[in-house]
């Protein structure tokens, strides 16, 4: 009995035992299955996504930036090229101890002050997960020395890289510009091109001049390459790459030794010149003086060169002959002139009696000229010539501010010229109206007599003088004014020449041309006021010389040059066209505080027309020219037009 | 004679189990040699683990179930006694205290846990085959807790939880009534949310993203998310055995040992990922057999819970692996790399086949 239950008790408890084997054996089945379901779900219904995260996590697509296109001078002469450097670069957030590795990095390479400065201001600038060049140019025994070293400096790291370069330096900077890191407005407007990720293996962009309103031709494409990436990031193998596209070559109109001769002509004077082919609109020279080194701004400026640049009385880095405005005083009279002479109006053999003033009817203030005993007989080519102002504030007010500025206006004045870098600002040609605006005033008749002689409210710019003088060289043709010439696709090899174009077709009578083109000749010739400038040129020059008033003369103070602050002397004023009869260039030069246009403005204009009609180089220093016999000077008490330049120039820095 | 030799060698090896077994540890091998970026130092290494463990689960099979019963009180008391010392005494290595020197060699206490512990349990209940009382399982519970705290103090939360796991498999096969079970689950159940309130904020969130990795993507999380994209991205058929672009780029963290399946599942797909679970299966069916045909009720608890925790073992990885359990310290058996939980595991696979091979002899005998 006990037997039997025992084994009854037995077999219970080996059915019980099954009974929970199974049941155990049925729990890891649905744990099977649900890892099963698991895998389906995660291999099947959701392999896209993860599939698209995994190449996501080992395809690491890195931009090869193409290299900047070059640009050279109208000779092929280098302006801006690339070079390899090498660089130290260090991605700060891979470092823990900034400072401290910096400090060990100093020992192997030499890390000035100046490099640290940049390194800090880059650093500040920069994303997160960028590197930031602490030292560039090293040389090759430090790029040894850094690499032997390597391993104890993660997150540093030497990148060669290419550099712009400007072989030319501080010569001709205005017009070339330079390029500078890529900040967060350049990101913006690049963004709203939609040109952003052509950008995503560039560092550097134009921030002025040419390398600015070029960008697009100059960048070029850039290139892909399609890596495989491991978990520390480190390329493992290149899958595919797209290279990259250099960007086109631009050649200049300009002569970089023409620019040489006019940048040295200017010596230790302040100033512009513009020197442009009438018949195609090249812009032969563009000078602004000083001058200052693009170079220091390619990778970043540093805070000394920066302070010195940007707070010095000679604003070096005014664009002058696009931004600096200035009182085209009497180099305004050619065109009052033909104004005059297209509305019929002081046509030969018509002249006046001039003794040394002009007053309104009803009226006793004295408009004087700058002769005070006045110049006697004068019409109108001989008003030219001599720079009679009596003659002009007549005939400005016969003629009538409207009519006046309607009529210049078609030479550019008070308009920008079209030239093909940006930043041009537009002068002004004054009108009753934009007085109103402006003053909330009405126009007096007065302000239209001192129009007649370039005073009062009108403004121009470098840039502006010299395209009018081109489009009166050329007959009345204005072409668009133009700094490139031709663009060299470097994929293609096809160079492009830059179409010259024609901006504005001014109808005027060929006699009404004659009249004046014979008055300038004159200005150089004996008995003008640039006879200077004429003697022994070889060839006929078509000039005008003017003065513009930085300080108000009252009306019954005389200006004593003597007794001035330099920066307070008249700007000195000179447009010219040679040879007169089938001219090949026209040139604007505005000297600061150059007095007389005759005599300072008037020889550099000289030298660069030399250079360009003869292939001649300036003499050395030669003992001062002849005094001048006269020079133009207008003076009178309604005008005060210091040099009016806008404030700061978007510099990046 | 030489085949006589031969018979005798394998006389307690059960060779449908043994073929599985070695089957398996194939397939590790090459998933080894992929996931440790092609080397053979690695493989070779495996190799002598696996005949160390070979050799172990030969001798385990050769024992005599009724020897093990008789050894497993001094096993768990010694076990104890050098878990005891472990947490005196014990070498700190990776943050915790596991490894006891012995001065000629040092030994891994918690190792010996995973077989002394259902041992004694077995025991135990195997005195009590009538009817297991309440008190018989509240006794249980201690004999169990005791090792289990002392390891989860280490500490070692998935060796804890898989002797916690062994141990429960002797309680329930010896029948361990449903009720308690029942009441046992819902009185945790209700105990949560008050245990809940009781940790710091620091501590529940550990345990937030111990649940959900995601929260803490490049931190603890990043383990499960690579092993889910990488399980994710094989896809069907796998990409190919040496062409997982997680496991062969570094993207997988401890791909050679916790995380091993992860490989695996990238290279071989679905199809390789359900053959696998096959392969567990049958090993697991046959331990099942083993055990519901074990004579003794010591040797049929054992078999059991042996039986069961592989199957834990291998659930508790693929399940951390592929995203739907939390992440705790547990190998994939037959493939992660390691010498001491191969050991420990073939050892228990030998006393599934010494269970296997000598009834015979208790029945004739």
């Amino acid at each position: 009995m006990a037997y039997s239950n025992e084994l009854k008790n037995h077999h219970n408890e080996l059915h019980n035992f099954r009974l929970r084997l199974t049941v155990l054996g049925l729990f890891a089945l649905i744990a099977f299955s649900i890892l099963a379901a698991r895998f389906y779900f995660l291999q099947i219904n959701r392999y896209d996504h993860y599939q698209t995260l995994a190449e996501n996590n080992r395809i690491s697509v890195v931009p090869i930036a193409p290299n900047r296109g070059l640009i050279t001078d109208r000779n092929g002469v280098v302006l801006a090229h690339n070079f390899f450097v090498y660089t130290l670069e260090i991605t700060p957030s891979k470092i823990k101890d900034l400072d401290a590795t910096i400090a060990e990095l100093a020992q192997l390479v030499e890390v000035s002050s100046v490099d640290l400065k940049r390194f800090k201001k880059l650093k500040a600038q920069s994303h997160v997960f960028e590197s930031v060049p602490l030292r560039t140019h090293l040389n090759e025994g430090e790029a040894a020395r850094f690499a032997a070293n390597r391993y104890r400096f993660p997150g540093v790291e030497i990148k060669s890289r290419l550099f712009r370069h400007y072989p030319q330096g501080k010569m001709g900077a205005h017009m070339i510009g330079y390029i500078g890191r890529i900040n967060d407005k350049d990101q913006l407007k690049l963004a709203e091109r939609g040109v952003l990720s052509n950008y995503k293996g560039s560092d550097h962009i134009g921030k002025s001049g040419i390398e600015q309103s070029y960008e697009a031709e100059l960048h070029g494409t850039t290139g892909f390459q399609q890596v495989e990436i491991d978990a520390d990031g480190k390329a493992v193998r290149v899958l595919s790459s797209t290279a990259p596209v250099s960007g086109n070559d631009l050649v200049l109109a300009a002569d970089i030794k023409l620019q040489e001769i006019a940048e040295t002509a200017f010596g230790e004077h302040r100033g512009a010149l513009v020197a442009i082919q009438p018949n195609t609109g090249e812009v032969l020279a563009f000078v602004s003086m000083p001058t200052f080194d693009p170079n220091l701004f390619v990778d970043g400026i540093d805070v000394e060169n920066w302070k010195l640049l940007n707070e010095s009385l000679d604003k070096p880095l005014i664009n002058r002959p696009l931004r600096g405005i200035y009182p085209p005083g009497s180099t305004f009279k050619p065109f009052v002139a033909l104004a005059g002479l297209e509305a019929d109006k002081r046509q030969p053999p018509f002249s006046i009696n001039d003794n040394g003033y002009f007053t309104l009817p009803n009226s006793t203030h004295r408009y004087r000229d700058w002769k005070p005993s006045g110049h006697g007989v004068v019409d109108m080519q001989r008003a030219i010539t001599i720079s009679c102002d009596t003659f002009f504030y007549g005939l400005a007010m016969e003629l009538g501010i409207e009519k006046l500025t309607d009529f210049v206006r078609h030479f550019g004045f008070g308009r920008k010229s079209g030239i093909d870098i940006a930043g041009e600002v537009d002068g002004l040609l004054p009108t009753p109206e934009w007085k109103q605006r402006r003053f909330k005033q009405p126009w007096y008749k007065g302000e239209t007599v001192i129009v007649g002689i370039g005073q009062g409210y009108t403004l121009a710019t470098p840039m502006q003088l010299a395209q009018a003088t081109a489009i009166l060289a050329n007959k009345g043709v204005a072409m668009r004014p133009h700094l490139v010439s031709a663009i060299t696709n470097t994929k293609t090899k096809v160079r492009a020449e830059v179409v010259h174009a024609i901006n504005d077709k001014i109808v005027l009578k060929d006699e009404n041309l004659e009249i004046v083109r014979q008055g300038m000749v004159d200005v150089t010739l004996p008995g003008g006021t640039a006879v200077a400038v004429g003697a022994n040129a070889g060839y006929s020059i078509a000039a005008k010389t003017g003065t513009a008033q930085v300080i108000g003369i009252k009306q019954n103070e005389r200006y004593n040059e003597k007794l001035m602050n330099e920066r307070h002397l008249d700007h000195a004023l000179f447009i010219a066209y040679a040879p007169a009869e089938n001219p090949t260039i026209a040139v604007a030069v505005i000297v600061e505080n150059g007095r007389h246009g005759g005599s300072t403005a008037g020889p550099i204009a000289r030298k660069v027309m030399d250079y360009y009609l003869l292939g001649k180089l300036p003499a050395v220093e030669a003992p001062k020219d002849a005094q001048p016999i006269t020079s133009a000077n207008s003076t009178n008490s309604l005008t005060a037009n210091p040099l009016q330049i806008p404030e700061e120039e978007e510099h990046h820095d | 004679m030489f085949s006589k030799l031969i018979q005798g060698i394998f006389k307690h090896i059960d060779s449908f189990l043994i073929s599985c077994l070695l089957f398996t540890l194939l397939v590790g091998l090459f998933v080894l040699y992929s996931a440790s970026g092609q080397s053979f130092n690695r493989v070779s290494a495996q190799l002598i683990n696996i005949g160390v463990a070979l050799v172990a689960m030969w001798f385990a099979a050769n024992i005599q179930p009724q020897l093990l019963e008789r050894v497993a009180v001094p096993a768990y008391i010694l076990g104890v006694l050098l878990l005891i010392g472990v947490a005196l005494f014990g070498d700190i290595s990776h943050g915790a205290r596991r490894w006891l020197n012995l001065g000629f060699t040092t030994i891994q206490p918690s190792e010996i846990m995973r077989i002394a512990a259902p041992m004694m349990l077995a025991w135990f209940f195997a005195r009590r085959e009538a009817s297991p009382r309440i008190r018989d399982f509240i006794i249980a519970a201690a004999l169990l807790a005791t090792p289990v705290i002392l390891i989860m103090k280490q500490p070692d939360l998935g060796t804890s939880l898989m002797i916690t796991a062994s141990g429960f498999y002797v309680l329930f096969l010896a029948g361990l009534s449903w009720k308690f079970l029942l009441g046992g689950a819902v009185s945790i159940g209700a105990m949560a949310p008050v245990f809940w309130s009781m940790l710091h904020d620091y501590q529940r969130r550990r345990i937030e993203i111990l649940i959900d990795p995601t929260q803490d993507p490049l931190g603890a999380g990043y383990h499960t998310i690579q092993a889910t994209i990488a399980l994710g991205s094989g896809g069907v058929t796998g990409k190919g055995w040496l062409n997982g672009t997680q496991s062969q780029l570094d993207f997988l963290p401890e791909r050679t040992t916790d995380f091993i399946f992860a490989v695996f599942g990238e290279e071989f797909g679905l199809i390789g990922n359900l053959l696998l679970l096959i392969l567990f299966s049958l090993i697991i069916v046959r331990g099942i057999v083993i055990a519901g045909q074990a004579q003794s009720t010591f040797s049929r608890l054992l078999a059991g819970s042996i039986t069961f925790t592989f199957f834990t073992y291998a659930f508790v990885n693929i399940g951390m692996v592929s995203g739907i359990l939390p992440v705790v310290g547990v190998p994939l058996p037959l493939i992660s790399y390691g010498g001491t939980s191969m050991v420990s595991l073939f050892a228990c696979f030998g006393i599934l086949m010494s269970i296997r091979t000598h009834k015979k002899l208790v029945a004739s005998g």
